[in-house]
């Protein structure tokens, strides 16, 4: 077969040339893809079945331990996917909600509509440590949030938001004289919460932005026809716009969903992961025991269970979207 | 949809047209205050950055809501501050690594593309799904290997750490293979009837036509190497500042000197204002992109 393709192929001269030229025009481009990018993801693999510390150059072989070692009651592993988790069911639903009903507002004709989607899709572009700064500011006990609070006679939390590791849902069970819940069940704490809603004002606008293009792929007709049938907004937002938007819905939940699960930046800078561990994300944890405390062989294993999380999100989001009816 | 088409006769008589008027403009004016109301709230923290910047750290101490986004009496003392700091160097810094991102990829990306797009050779198939597979990685996972073999190239603490791995980026093939698919192939043709191998018909024909693309290109790398933080967090050791980039120095400076606000945000001006402007000259491209990159999503 292969010989039957290269003489017939061989009468035409610029596709015998493109046998090497082809390669010739990729290798650039893969020798950095194999050095920088598929060697180290097998390399990663590799070394989450070894132990290293750095200072030596030994990388002795120790098999499962290091998953084990994840796996086997890790307070720390735990906290950082609970944190992880609660990180993506706030942020995710919020801002894919919100993107919606901007695009949907901002779908009209409308004067300035141009400088709208500028002015919401500037934080997304923006360095995320120059964000994370401007927040911690604005998040101080004498910020312009508190401030804002105090203004409008809202109650304040104390320590103020960023360092206030009490959990949420604890807090208002507290109130209902609720006490002593689990780890899970606190859910995020102030500080967490207060980079949630960082995130979400972040990504807001580029959610917006991508809806805006989906919905005006919806030819006006279908809208046309269903007002004429006596429907109502809401029930044309339900019955018509949902159901059409729904491959660019799951588009963007993918990219929240794969985005919050390497939250990093953000954590870096605003919090090391404190109060008490409650901003250690998956992510931050990697760089912690890598880059902290020298287990790169354990830090491996936090990075390829990382791996395979968004990989599985990332099928199952291929698998729903392939199994949709063409519309 | 045929329910719709048989129901049409029967309903047009309705007063139709009236009542969705005024929902229109109720929608309409519900629609500017929101949208007032959220762009303003885009403003206020990068306002409130500007304005604080601008003040003693004195003043900052005791301020109260109203004179949060106003500056009374204006001062340059932050930015001299910063500038002490070494801002500028890190300015320097990350210019020099973007301008090197952008020539590699230029190059890289093209050329990596244009294969993918026209040419027939075996693997090719298989390649491109390496490539775009590798876009879901997420940085950090590949973090621990990436710095054993900077290591080993004795790359660590150097420019080349900060610029060799990102010579070449999935998206950015991604961008140029879709472009050369969509532009006539008749030009080629001709250019290989006179005899021009693809190698002349690359460089004389195909790139010349390219710029529009690679004008995209170089948005998107400037915006991700203006911004890029864990990599060069990793790779430049904090005995090094000379070498670190805005994002970098940023931080570094919070972890040193956390409550001088005034010069933290000098920094974050000085770090935002170059994005801010390539973004209103260019906002229509990255806009589209965002969209494009959704729809083939």
């Amino acid at each position: 077969m292969a010989l039957a393709a290269r003489t017939h192929r061989s009468r035409n001269p610029i596709a015998a040339e493109d046998r090497i030229a082809g390669w010739m025009f990729l290798l650039p481009a893969l020798v950095i893809f194999a050095v920088f990018i598929i060697g180290p993801i097998l390399y990663v693999f590799w070394l989450s079945f070894h132990q290293w510390s750095v200072i030596t150059p030994e990388k002795p072989w120790v098999g499962l331990q290091n998953y084990r070692k994840l796996f086997s009651g890790n307070r720390d592993f735990e906290i950082a996917l609970r944190n992880t988790v609660w990180f993506a069911i706030g942020v995710v639903p919020t801002q894919t909600i919100l993107g919606l009903l901007l695009a949907v507002l901002a779908n009209r004709k409308i004067k300035g509509k141009t400088f709208f989607r500028t002015a919401f899709y500037f934080p997304s572009i923006s360095s995320s440590v120059v964000i994370s700064i401007i927040f911690l500011w604005l998040y101080a006990q004498n910020g312009l949030l508190n401030a804002v609070l105090h203004r409008i006679g809202l109650p304040t939390p104390t320590p103020p938001w960023i360092s206030n590791p009490r959990g949420v849902i604890e807090m208002a069970l507290g109130s209902f004289g609720i006490h002593h819940i689990s780890l899970w069940l606190a859910g995020p704490s102030v500080a967490l919460l207060s980079i949630m809603m960082m995130n979400v004002w972040t990504t807001m606008g580029t959610m917006m932005v991508v809806f805006l293009a989906g919905l005006q792929d919806i030819p006006p007709d279908v809208y046309e026809a269903a007002a004429l049938d006596g429907a109502t907004r809401t029930r044309q937002f339900i019955d018509i716009t949902v159901p059409l938007l729904r491959p660019v819905i799951f588009f963007v939940l993918t990219l929240g969903i794969i985005g919050t699960f390497q939250v990093f930046d953000q954590i870096f800078v605003m919090t090391s992961g404190g109060p008490a561990k409650t901003t250690t994300t998956l992510a931050y944890l990697v760089y912690q025991e890598g880059f902290g405390n020298f287990s790169m062989g354990y830090a491996s294993a936090i990075a390829v269970v990382l791996f395979f999380m968004i990989l599985i999100i990332f099928l199952i989001q291929r698998r729903i979207v392939a199994n949709q009816e063409p519309m | 949809m045929e329910a719709t088409a048989t129901a049409k006769p029967i309903v047009e008589h309705q007063p139709v047209t009236p009542t969705t008027s005024r929902v229109d403009l109720v929608l309409k004016l519900v629609a500017y205050v929101v949208l007032i109301f959220v762009a303003l709230l885009m403003f206020v923290p990068f306002i409130f950055s500007l304005a604080t910047s601008l003040k003693t750290s004195q003043a900052v101490t005791q301020m109260t809501l109203k004179n949060m986004l106003w500056v009374t009496n204006p001062t340059t003392q932050a930015y001299q501050v910063a500038r002490h700091a070494n801002v500028f160097r890190w300015f320097f810094n990350s210019a020099f690594v973007a301008v090197i991102w952008i020539i590699g990829r230029a190059i890289t990306d093209t050329m990596a593309g244009y294969a993918l797009a026209r040419m027939r050779f075996p693997g090719r198939n298989l390649i491109f799904l390496i490539i775009i597979s590798t876009m879901m990685i997420p940085g950090i996972v590949t973090i621990i290997p990436k710095f054993i073999i900077l290591q080993k190239l004795h790359l660590l603490n150097t420019y080349g750490a900060l610029t060799v791995p990102f010579l070449t980026d999935a998206f950015g093939i991604f961008l140029m293979k879709q472009f050369f698919e969509s532009i006539p192939i008749e030009l080629e043709e001709a250019a290989r009837v006179d005899g021009a191998n693809r190698y002349r018909m690359f460089a004389q024909i195909v790139l010349p036509n390219a710029m529009p693309a690679v004008t995209a290109l170089t948005i998107f790398t400037f915006q991700g190497s203006w911004n890029s933080f864990l990599e060069p967090l990793i790779f430049i050791s904090g005995s090094k500042p000379e070498l670190f980039t805005l994002p970098v120095g940023l931080a570094n400076f919070h972890q040193a000197y956390y409550t001088d606000w005034p010069t933290l945000m000098a920094m974050a001006v000085i770090t935002t204002v170059p994005m801010a402007i390539f973004f209103l000259i260019f906002q229509r491209y990255f806009v589209e992109s965002q969209t494009s990159a959704s729809i083939k999503g």
